[in-house]
Protein backbone atom coordinates (compact mmCIF):
# COMPACT_ATOMS: atom_id res chain seq x y z
CA UNK A 1 0.00 0.00 0.00
CA UNK A 2 1.40 3.29 -0.77
CA UNK A 3 2.29 5.79 2.13
CA UNK A 4 -0.34 9.00 2.48
CA UNK A 5 1.26 11.57 0.83
CA UNK A 6 1.71 14.59 3.01
CA UNK A 7 -0.73 16.99 0.77
CA UNK A 8 -3.08 15.32 -1.39
CA UNK A 9 -5.11 17.93 -3.60
CA UNK A 10 -7.87 16.78 -5.23
CA UNK A 11 -10.41 17.87 -7.59
CA UNK A 12 -9.73 21.85 -6.47
CA UNK A 13 -11.83 24.42 -7.79
CA UNK A 14 -11.42 28.23 -7.64
CA UNK A 15 -13.30 31.37 -9.29
CA UNK A 16 -13.36 34.41 -9.04
CA UNK A 17 -16.48 35.80 -10.63
CA UNK A 18 -17.06 33.89 -13.41
CA UNK A 19 -12.81 33.81 -13.80
CA UNK A 20 -11.90 30.26 -13.66
CA UNK A 21 -8.71 30.35 -11.65
CA UNK A 22 -8.25 26.48 -10.35
CA UNK A 23 -10.38 23.80 -12.50
CA UNK A 24 -10.24 20.59 -10.90
CA UNK A 25 -6.37 20.32 -9.88
CA UNK A 26 -5.17 17.06 -8.24
CA UNK A 27 -1.61 17.45 -6.89
CA UNK A 28 0.07 15.09 -4.50
CA UNK A 29 3.23 15.80 -2.24
CA UNK A 30 5.09 12.93 -0.41
CA UNK A 31 6.69 13.58 3.07
CA UNK A 32 10.17 15.24 2.42
CA UNK A 33 9.46 15.76 -0.61
CA UNK A 34 10.07 18.96 -2.71
CA UNK A 35 7.48 19.62 -5.57
CA UNK A 36 7.78 22.69 -7.51
CA UNK A 37 4.63 23.83 -9.63
CA UNK A 38 5.60 25.38 -12.69
CA UNK A 39 3.39 27.61 -15.19
CA UNK A 40 3.32 31.38 -16.44
CA UNK A 41 2.30 34.43 -15.09
CA UNK A 42 -1.96 34.04 -13.96
CA UNK A 43 -1.85 30.37 -14.67
CA UNK A 44 -3.22 29.84 -10.87
CA UNK A 45 -0.25 29.09 -9.04
CA UNK A 46 -0.29 31.34 -6.14
CA UNK A 47 -3.68 30.68 -5.78
CA UNK A 48 -3.44 26.97 -5.85
CA UNK A 49 -0.82 27.32 -2.41
CA UNK A 50 -2.95 30.02 -0.99
CA UNK A 51 -5.80 27.32 -1.05
CA UNK A 52 -3.73 24.94 0.09
CA UNK A 53 -2.62 27.39 3.22
CA UNK A 54 -6.14 27.92 3.83
CA UNK A 55 -5.44 31.94 3.22
CA UNK A 56 -8.29 31.34 0.22
CA UNK A 57 -10.98 29.33 0.75
CA UNK A 58 -11.56 27.14 -2.53
CA UNK A 59 -15.19 26.60 -4.13
CA UNK A 60 -14.98 22.72 -4.75
CA UNK A 61 -12.58 19.89 -3.91
CA UNK A 62 -10.22 18.50 -1.41
CA UNK A 63 -7.18 19.26 0.23
CA UNK A 64 -5.58 16.94 3.12
CA UNK A 65 -3.07 17.52 5.00
CA UNK A 66 -1.44 14.03 6.82
CA UNK A 67 -4.66 11.95 5.43
CA UNK A 68 -6.72 14.80 7.36
CA UNK A 69 -9.22 16.82 5.37
CA UNK A 70 -8.94 20.51 5.94
CA UNK A 71 -11.07 22.14 3.97
CA UNK A 72 -13.90 21.75 6.27
CA UNK A 73 -11.76 21.93 9.93
CA UNK A 74 -13.38 24.59 12.34
CA UNK A 75 -11.24 28.06 13.03
CA UNK A 76 -9.32 26.76 15.91
CA UNK A 77 -8.36 23.51 14.43
CA UNK A 78 -7.52 25.16 10.97
CA UNK A 79 -4.97 27.18 13.08
CA UNK A 80 -3.56 24.26 15.02
CA UNK A 81 -2.81 22.88 11.22
CA UNK A 82 -1.25 26.31 10.08
CA UNK A 83 1.76 25.64 12.40
CA UNK A 84 2.93 22.89 9.94
CA UNK A 85 3.34 25.80 7.56
CA UNK A 86 6.12 28.02 6.75
CA UNK A 87 5.91 29.96 4.11
CA UNK A 88 8.27 32.66 2.24
CA UNK A 89 6.12 35.00 0.00
CA UNK A 90 6.80 36.44 -3.31
CA UNK A 91 7.39 39.76 -2.02
CA UNK A 92 8.91 38.87 1.67
CA UNK A 93 5.84 40.21 3.12
CA UNK A 94 7.94 41.36 6.03
CA UNK A 95 6.50 43.69 8.37
CA UNK A 96 7.54 47.10 7.58
CA UNK A 97 7.09 48.10 11.86
CA UNK A 98 9.35 45.57 13.36
CA UNK A 99 13.05 45.37 13.31
CA UNK A 100 14.23 42.08 11.09
CA UNK A 101 14.97 40.03 14.28
CA UNK A 102 11.46 40.67 15.14
CA UNK A 103 10.47 39.40 11.68
CA UNK A 104 11.96 36.44 12.20
CA UNK A 105 11.19 35.61 15.61
CA UNK A 106 6.99 36.86 15.22
CA UNK A 107 5.49 33.36 14.94
CA UNK A 108 7.76 32.13 17.98
CA UNK A 109 6.64 34.50 20.00
CA UNK A 110 3.37 36.05 18.96
CA UNK A 111 2.12 31.79 17.64
CA UNK A 112 3.70 29.75 19.88
CA UNK A 113 4.46 31.98 23.49
CA UNK A 114 8.13 31.77 23.48
CA UNK A 115 9.89 34.77 25.42
CA UNK A 116 11.32 37.46 24.14
CA UNK A 117 14.87 36.98 24.50
CA UNK A 118 14.17 33.33 24.04
CA UNK A 119 13.04 34.06 20.59
CA UNK A 120 15.58 36.89 19.61
CA UNK A 121 18.94 33.97 20.38
CA UNK A 122 16.31 31.54 17.88
CA UNK A 123 15.78 34.06 15.75
CA UNK A 124 19.71 35.70 15.46
CA UNK A 125 20.88 31.98 15.17
CA UNK A 126 18.32 31.25 11.62
CA UNK A 127 19.75 34.60 10.56
CA UNK A 128 23.05 32.67 10.70
CA UNK A 129 21.49 29.76 8.77
CA UNK A 130 20.56 31.81 5.94
CA UNK A 131 24.07 33.94 6.07
CA UNK A 132 23.03 37.03 7.84
CA UNK A 133 25.12 38.26 10.64
CA UNK A 134 23.13 39.39 14.36
CA UNK A 135 23.63 43.30 13.57
CA UNK A 136 21.34 42.91 10.62
CA UNK A 137 19.13 41.92 13.31
CA UNK A 138 18.66 44.84 14.59
CA UNK A 139 17.79 46.95 11.03
CA UNK A 140 14.34 47.74 9.37
CA UNK A 141 13.62 45.40 6.49
CA UNK A 142 13.03 48.61 4.66
CA UNK A 143 17.15 48.82 4.93
CA UNK A 144 17.75 45.61 3.34
CA UNK A 145 18.36 45.15 -0.61
CA UNK A 146 15.85 43.08 -2.13
CA UNK A 147 18.25 39.46 -1.59
CA UNK A 148 18.34 40.20 1.85
CA UNK A 149 14.83 40.51 2.60
CA UNK A 150 13.92 37.22 0.75
CA UNK A 151 16.67 35.98 2.87
CA UNK A 152 15.42 36.97 5.73
CA UNK A 153 11.73 35.78 4.73
CA UNK A 154 13.21 32.31 4.66
CA UNK A 155 14.51 32.49 8.32
CA UNK A 156 11.22 33.63 9.39
CA UNK A 157 9.78 30.59 7.08
CA UNK A 158 12.05 28.11 8.88
CA UNK A 159 11.87 29.77 12.07
CA UNK A 160 9.05 27.43 14.03
CA UNK A 161 10.44 24.89 12.00
CA UNK A 162 7.81 23.85 9.86
CA UNK A 163 6.76 20.20 8.28
CA UNK A 164 5.51 22.19 5.51
CA UNK A 165 7.22 24.69 3.54
CA UNK A 166 6.25 26.96 0.70
CA UNK A 167 8.01 29.02 -1.54
CA UNK A 168 6.31 31.24 -3.88
CA UNK A 169 8.29 32.47 -6.25
CA UNK A 170 11.45 32.84 -4.11
CA UNK A 171 13.96 33.99 -6.65
CA UNK A 172 11.40 36.58 -8.70
CA UNK A 173 13.14 40.18 -9.19
CA UNK A 174 16.49 39.06 -7.58
CA UNK A 175 19.81 38.85 -9.99
CA UNK A 176 20.72 35.24 -11.38
CA UNK A 177 24.10 35.26 -8.56
CA UNK A 178 21.46 35.95 -5.95
CA UNK A 179 18.86 33.93 -7.05
CA UNK A 180 21.30 31.10 -7.06
CA UNK A 181 22.11 31.93 -3.14
CA UNK A 182 18.64 31.97 -2.46
CA UNK A 183 17.95 28.59 -4.42
CA UNK A 184 21.12 27.39 -2.42
CA UNK A 185 19.31 28.06 0.65
CA UNK A 186 16.26 26.55 0.10
CA UNK A 187 17.76 23.29 -0.63
CA UNK A 188 19.65 23.35 2.52
CA UNK A 189 17.11 24.67 4.81
CA UNK A 190 14.74 21.70 3.40
CA UNK A 191 17.36 19.07 3.64
CA UNK A 192 18.05 20.09 7.18
CA UNK A 193 14.73 20.23 8.60
CA UNK A 194 13.43 17.26 6.41
CA UNK A 195 10.50 19.54 5.45
CA UNK A 196 8.24 18.82 2.77
CA UNK A 197 8.54 22.11 0.06
CA UNK A 198 5.87 23.15 -2.86
CA UNK A 199 7.86 25.84 -4.85
CA UNK A 200 5.83 28.14 -7.41
CA UNK A 201 8.02 29.42 -10.17
CA UNK A 202 9.01 30.21 -13.49
CA UNK A 203 12.46 30.36 -13.02
CA UNK A 204 13.94 26.90 -14.89
CA UNK A 205 17.07 27.46 -13.07
CA UNK A 206 15.90 27.25 -9.60
CA UNK A 207 13.53 24.32 -10.75
CA UNK A 208 16.43 22.18 -11.55
CA UNK A 209 18.10 23.61 -8.33
CA UNK A 210 15.37 22.74 -5.74
CA UNK A 211 12.98 20.39 -7.67
CA UNK A 212 12.39 16.49 -6.47
CA UNK A 213 9.09 15.95 -8.85
CA UNK A 214 7.64 19.14 -11.00
CA UNK A 215 4.02 19.52 -12.27
CA UNK A 216 2.73 21.84 -14.97
CA UNK A 217 -0.20 24.21 -14.17
CA UNK A 218 -2.22 25.46 -17.16
CA UNK A 219 -5.67 26.92 -17.45
CA UNK A 220 -6.45 25.77 -14.01
CA UNK A 221 -5.52 22.05 -14.37
CA UNK A 222 -2.42 19.70 -14.04
CA UNK A 223 -1.13 19.18 -17.37
CA UNK A 224 1.88 17.44 -16.65
CA UNK A 225 3.53 15.85 -13.56
CA UNK A 226 6.62 13.88 -13.21
CA UNK A 227 10.70 13.43 -11.90
CA UNK A 228 13.12 16.51 -12.28
CA UNK A 229 14.82 14.63 -14.78
CA UNK A 230 11.73 13.46 -16.97
CA UNK A 231 10.93 17.06 -17.49
CA UNK A 232 13.16 17.80 -20.47
CA UNK A 233 11.92 14.58 -22.49
CA UNK A 234 8.18 14.68 -21.44
CA UNK A 235 6.92 14.95 -24.69
CA UNK A 236 4.43 17.49 -23.72
CA UNK A 237 4.46 20.61 -26.14
CA UNK A 238 2.93 22.48 -23.38
CA UNK A 239 5.47 21.88 -20.95
CA UNK A 240 9.07 21.92 -23.76
CA UNK A 241 7.26 25.45 -24.95
CA UNK A 242 7.52 26.36 -21.41
CA UNK A 243 10.91 24.83 -20.11
CA UNK A 244 13.01 26.87 -23.02
CA UNK A 245 10.90 30.14 -22.90
CA UNK A 246 9.56 29.86 -27.14
CA UNK A 247 7.23 32.62 -28.05
CA UNK A 248 6.03 29.55 -30.42
CA UNK A 249 3.94 26.39 -29.49
CA UNK A 250 0.53 25.58 -28.06
CA UNK A 251 0.66 28.42 -24.77
CA UNK A 252 -0.59 31.52 -26.47
CA UNK A 253 -0.01 34.81 -24.68
CA UNK A 254 -3.43 36.76 -24.18
CA UNK A 255 -1.92 40.14 -25.66
CA UNK A 256 -4.26 42.96 -26.92
CA UNK A 257 -4.00 44.88 -30.24
CA UNK A 258 -2.72 48.46 -29.67
CA UNK B 1 -37.48 55.58 -16.80
CA UNK B 2 -37.28 51.71 -16.12
CA UNK B 3 -33.59 51.77 -17.11
CA UNK B 4 -33.22 55.03 -13.87
CA UNK B 5 -35.08 52.93 -11.48
CA UNK B 6 -33.06 49.63 -11.88
CA UNK B 7 -30.02 51.56 -11.67
CA UNK B 8 -31.33 53.29 -8.31
CA UNK B 9 -32.38 49.82 -7.40
CA UNK B 10 -28.74 48.30 -8.13
CA UNK B 11 -27.21 50.89 -6.18
CA UNK B 12 -29.51 50.73 -2.98
CA UNK B 13 -28.75 47.05 -3.08
CA UNK B 14 -24.96 47.53 -3.17
CA UNK B 15 -25.28 50.34 -0.60
CA UNK B 16 -27.18 47.51 1.68
CA UNK B 17 -24.95 44.84 0.64
CA UNK B 18 -21.98 46.98 1.76
CA UNK B 19 -23.70 47.97 5.21
CA UNK B 20 -24.15 44.50 5.87
CA UNK B 21 -20.05 43.55 5.30
CA UNK B 22 -19.59 46.63 7.59
CA UNK B 23 -21.93 44.62 10.58
CA UNK B 24 -20.46 41.96 10.40
CA UNK B 25 -17.09 43.24 10.13
CA UNK B 26 -17.96 44.74 13.25
CA UNK B 27 -19.24 41.80 15.16
CA UNK B 28 -16.67 39.57 14.00
CA UNK B 29 -14.27 42.24 15.38
CA UNK B 30 -16.20 42.33 18.97
CA UNK B 31 -16.27 38.82 19.21
CA UNK B 32 -12.57 38.95 18.73
CA UNK B 33 -12.30 41.10 21.89
CA UNK B 34 -13.79 38.96 24.14
CA UNK B 35 -11.57 36.11 23.35
CA UNK B 36 -7.85 35.46 23.75
CA UNK B 37 -5.23 35.40 22.67
CA UNK B 38 -5.18 39.73 24.05
CA UNK B 39 -2.07 42.25 23.01
CA UNK B 40 -2.27 44.98 25.51
CA UNK B 41 1.35 46.09 24.24
CA UNK B 42 -0.29 46.37 20.88
CA UNK B 43 -3.64 48.45 23.01
CA UNK B 44 -0.80 50.37 24.61
CA UNK B 45 0.83 51.81 21.02
CA UNK B 46 -2.50 52.43 19.83
CA UNK B 47 -3.12 54.12 22.95
CA UNK B 48 -0.35 56.54 22.29
CA UNK B 49 -0.66 56.93 18.53
CA UNK B 50 -4.62 57.69 18.75
CA UNK B 51 -4.46 59.88 21.89
CA UNK B 52 -1.08 61.32 22.78
CA UNK B 53 -0.39 62.23 19.32
CA UNK B 54 -3.40 63.47 18.39
CA UNK B 55 -3.16 65.74 21.08
CA UNK B 56 -2.05 68.97 19.63
CA UNK B 57 -4.51 68.79 16.80
CA UNK B 58 -7.46 68.47 19.14
CA UNK B 59 -6.46 71.06 21.56
CA UNK B 60 -6.00 73.78 19.33
CA UNK B 61 -9.02 72.93 17.37
CA UNK B 62 -10.74 72.92 20.39
CA UNK B 63 -9.40 76.41 21.72
CA UNK B 64 -10.18 77.99 18.44
CA UNK B 65 -13.57 76.01 18.87
CA UNK B 66 -14.13 77.78 22.35
CA UNK B 67 -12.42 81.58 20.86
CA UNK B 68 -15.23 81.38 17.74
CA UNK B 69 -18.01 80.07 19.72
CA UNK B 70 -18.15 83.07 22.40
CA UNK B 71 -17.43 85.43 19.96
CA UNK B 72 -19.99 84.66 17.54
CA UNK B 73 -22.73 84.07 20.81
CA UNK B 74 -22.25 87.46 22.18
CA UNK B 75 -22.73 89.15 18.58
CA UNK B 76 -26.08 87.29 18.34
CA UNK B 77 -27.10 87.22 22.22
CA UNK B 78 -25.93 91.16 22.29
CA UNK B 79 -28.53 91.93 20.39
CA UNK B 80 -31.40 90.29 22.32
CA UNK B 81 -29.76 91.79 25.59
CA UNK B 82 -28.46 88.62 26.59
CA UNK B 83 -24.78 88.84 26.73
CA UNK B 84 -25.12 87.15 30.11
CA UNK B 85 -25.63 83.92 28.49
CA UNK B 86 -22.35 83.62 26.63
CA UNK B 87 -20.75 81.47 29.35
CA UNK B 88 -23.56 78.77 29.26
CA UNK B 89 -23.97 78.76 25.67
CA UNK B 90 -19.88 78.29 25.39
CA UNK B 91 -19.64 75.52 28.41
CA UNK B 92 -22.38 73.60 26.95
CA UNK B 93 -22.18 73.51 23.51
CA UNK B 94 -18.45 72.67 23.44
CA UNK B 95 -19.07 69.34 26.46
CA UNK B 96 -22.20 68.64 24.86
CA UNK B 97 -21.60 68.92 21.14
CA UNK B 98 -18.41 70.46 19.47
CA UNK B 99 -16.04 69.14 21.91
CA UNK B 100 -16.73 65.64 20.73
CA UNK B 101 -17.74 66.03 17.08
CA UNK B 102 -15.59 68.36 16.11
CA UNK B 103 -12.16 66.27 18.04
CA UNK B 104 -13.40 63.42 16.05
CA UNK B 105 -13.53 64.66 13.08
CA UNK B 106 -9.90 65.86 13.09
CA UNK B 107 -9.23 62.37 14.77
CA UNK B 108 -10.88 60.80 11.59
CA UNK B 109 -8.88 62.86 9.11
CA UNK B 110 -5.43 61.83 11.65
CA UNK B 111 -6.05 58.19 12.60
CA UNK B 112 -8.85 57.04 10.48
CA UNK B 113 -6.56 57.61 7.21
CA UNK B 114 -3.44 56.46 9.03
CA UNK B 115 -4.99 52.83 9.94
CA UNK B 116 -6.64 52.40 6.70
CA UNK B 117 -3.37 53.47 5.03
CA UNK B 118 -1.45 50.57 7.72
CA UNK B 119 -3.49 48.25 7.72
CA UNK B 120 -4.23 49.20 3.57
CA UNK B 121 -0.72 48.20 2.74
CA UNK B 122 -0.23 45.43 4.44
CA UNK B 123 -3.02 43.53 2.83
CA UNK B 124 -1.79 44.37 -0.72
CA UNK B 125 2.21 43.24 0.43
CA UNK B 126 0.67 40.02 1.63
CA UNK B 127 1.63 40.90 5.26
CA UNK B 128 -2.04 40.44 6.70
CA UNK B 129 -1.38 36.40 5.02
CA UNK B 130 1.66 36.37 6.57
CA UNK B 131 0.51 36.97 9.85
CA UNK B 132 -1.94 33.98 9.24
CA UNK B 133 0.94 31.67 8.02
CA UNK B 134 2.58 32.63 11.40
CA UNK B 135 -0.20 31.07 13.69
CA UNK B 136 -1.47 35.16 14.33
CA UNK B 137 -5.13 36.05 13.89
CA UNK B 138 -4.77 39.12 11.81
CA UNK B 139 -7.95 40.30 13.25
CA UNK B 140 -6.69 40.35 16.53
CA UNK B 141 -3.71 41.17 15.96
CA UNK B 142 -4.34 44.40 13.72
CA UNK B 143 -8.15 45.02 14.19
CA UNK B 144 -9.20 44.37 18.39
CA UNK B 145 -6.12 46.70 19.64
CA UNK B 146 -7.20 49.93 17.35
CA UNK B 147 -10.69 49.16 18.06
CA UNK B 148 -10.19 48.74 22.11
CA UNK B 149 -7.59 52.10 22.06
CA UNK B 150 -10.24 53.88 19.72
CA UNK B 151 -12.79 53.43 22.22
CA UNK B 152 -10.77 54.49 24.64
CA UNK B 153 -8.82 57.09 23.54
CA UNK B 154 -11.55 59.09 22.38
CA UNK B 155 -12.72 59.98 25.44
CA UNK B 156 -9.81 61.24 27.31
CA UNK B 157 -9.49 63.31 24.35
CA UNK B 158 -12.46 64.68 24.53
CA UNK B 159 -12.31 65.53 27.97
CA UNK B 160 -9.25 67.75 27.36
CA UNK B 161 -10.80 68.99 24.56
CA UNK B 162 -13.97 70.22 26.42
CA UNK B 163 -11.59 72.07 28.87
CA UNK B 164 -9.41 73.85 26.25
CA UNK B 165 -12.56 74.86 24.50
CA UNK B 166 -14.07 76.26 27.14
CA UNK B 167 -10.65 78.03 28.22
CA UNK B 168 -11.13 79.58 24.39
CA UNK B 169 -14.24 80.77 25.87
CA UNK B 170 -13.04 81.81 29.00
CA UNK B 171 -10.18 84.13 27.17
CA UNK B 172 -12.13 85.86 25.05
CA UNK B 173 -14.86 86.70 27.84
CA UNK B 174 -12.36 87.97 29.86
CA UNK B 175 -9.94 89.52 27.61
CA UNK B 176 -11.99 91.00 24.53
CA UNK B 177 -15.58 90.76 26.30
CA UNK B 178 -15.08 92.59 29.43
CA UNK B 179 -16.41 89.89 31.86
CA UNK B 180 -15.51 89.30 35.52
CA UNK B 181 -12.91 86.40 35.59
CA UNK B 182 -14.38 85.07 38.85
CA UNK B 183 -18.53 85.49 37.14
CA UNK B 184 -17.45 83.86 34.17
CA UNK B 185 -15.81 80.50 35.61
CA UNK B 186 -19.13 80.37 38.14
CA UNK B 187 -21.51 80.56 35.58
CA UNK B 188 -19.56 77.63 34.06
CA UNK B 189 -19.56 75.72 36.85
CA UNK B 190 -23.23 76.49 37.99
CA UNK B 191 -24.62 75.65 34.60
CA UNK B 192 -22.78 72.96 33.84
CA UNK B 193 -24.26 69.48 34.90
CA UNK B 194 -22.36 66.42 35.14
CA UNK B 195 -24.51 64.42 32.54
CA UNK B 196 -23.81 67.22 30.31
CA UNK B 197 -19.89 66.10 29.98
CA UNK B 198 -21.65 62.14 30.26
CA UNK B 199 -23.05 63.02 27.39
CA UNK B 200 -20.32 64.29 25.40
CA UNK B 201 -18.20 60.83 26.88
CA UNK B 202 -20.95 58.39 25.52
CA UNK B 203 -20.76 60.10 22.21
CA UNK B 204 -16.74 60.16 21.70
CA UNK B 205 -16.88 56.64 22.93
CA UNK B 206 -19.03 55.43 20.09
CA UNK B 207 -17.05 57.82 17.19
CA UNK B 208 -13.76 56.64 18.45
CA UNK B 209 -14.72 53.04 17.71
CA UNK B 210 -16.42 54.07 14.36
CA UNK B 211 -13.25 55.88 13.30
CA UNK B 212 -11.15 52.82 14.11
CA UNK B 213 -13.85 50.35 12.35
CA UNK B 214 -13.80 52.36 9.07
CA UNK B 215 -10.03 53.01 8.74
CA UNK B 216 -9.56 49.09 9.77
CA UNK B 217 -12.58 47.94 7.41
CA UNK B 218 -11.09 50.19 4.29
CA UNK B 219 -7.51 49.32 5.04
CA UNK B 220 -8.63 45.07 5.62
CA UNK B 221 -10.91 44.97 2.03
CA UNK B 222 -8.55 47.70 -0.28
CA UNK B 223 -7.12 45.86 -3.14
CA UNK B 224 -4.87 46.69 -6.21
CA UNK B 225 -1.69 48.60 -5.03
CA UNK B 226 -0.75 51.93 -4.18
CA UNK B 227 -4.17 53.12 -5.80
CA UNK B 228 -5.95 50.75 -3.73
CA UNK B 229 -4.30 52.03 -0.35
CA UNK B 230 -5.07 55.67 -1.52
CA UNK B 231 -9.06 54.91 -2.38
CA UNK B 232 -8.99 52.92 1.19
CA UNK B 233 -7.36 55.82 2.77
CA UNK B 234 -9.69 58.16 1.52
CA UNK B 235 -12.93 56.18 2.36
CA UNK B 236 -12.09 55.67 5.99
CA UNK B 237 -12.16 59.46 6.65
CA UNK B 238 -14.98 60.33 3.99
CA UNK B 239 -17.32 57.65 5.96
CA UNK B 240 -15.51 57.81 9.51
CA UNK B 241 -16.95 62.03 8.65
CA UNK B 242 -20.57 60.94 7.60
CA UNK B 243 -20.69 58.34 10.29
CA UNK B 244 -20.14 60.49 12.95
CA UNK B 245 -22.31 63.21 12.02
CA UNK B 246 -24.91 60.53 11.59
CA UNK B 247 -24.28 59.23 14.75
CA UNK B 248 -24.50 62.87 16.35
CA UNK B 249 -27.76 63.19 15.62
CA UNK B 250 -28.87 59.91 16.50
CA UNK B 251 -26.82 59.78 20.24
CA UNK B 252 -28.15 63.63 20.55
CA UNK B 253 -31.93 62.63 20.04
CA UNK B 254 -31.63 59.67 22.39
CA UNK B 255 -29.59 61.57 25.00
CA UNK B 256 -31.48 65.14 24.77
Amino acid sequence: MAATPKIAVRGLKKSFGPKVVLDGIDLDVGVSESRVVIGGSGTGKSVLVKCIMGLLQPDSGSIKIDGVEAMRLPAREREKLMAKFGMLFQGAALFDSLPVWENVAFGLIQGRGIERHHAKEVAIEKLGAVGLTPDVGELRPSELSGGMQKRVALARAIAAEPEIIIFDEPTTGLDPIMADVINELIVKCVHDLGATAISITHDMASVRKIADRVAMIYKGRIIWSGQKEEMDRSGNAYVDQFIHGRAEGPIRMEVRAL
Amino acid sequence: MPDFLARVGRVFLAFLAAAGRLALFALHALSHCLRPPFYPRLVVRQLIDIGYYSLPVVGLTALFTGVVLALQTHTGFSRINAEGAVALVVVLSVTRELGPVIASLMVAGRIGAAMAAEIGTMRVTDQIDALSTLSTNPFKYLVVPRLVAGTIAMPALVVIADIIGVFGGFLVGVYKLDFNPGSYIGQTADYLHSDDVVSGLIKAAVFGFTIALMGCYHGYHSRGGAEGVGTATTYSVVSASIMILLLDSALTSVLF
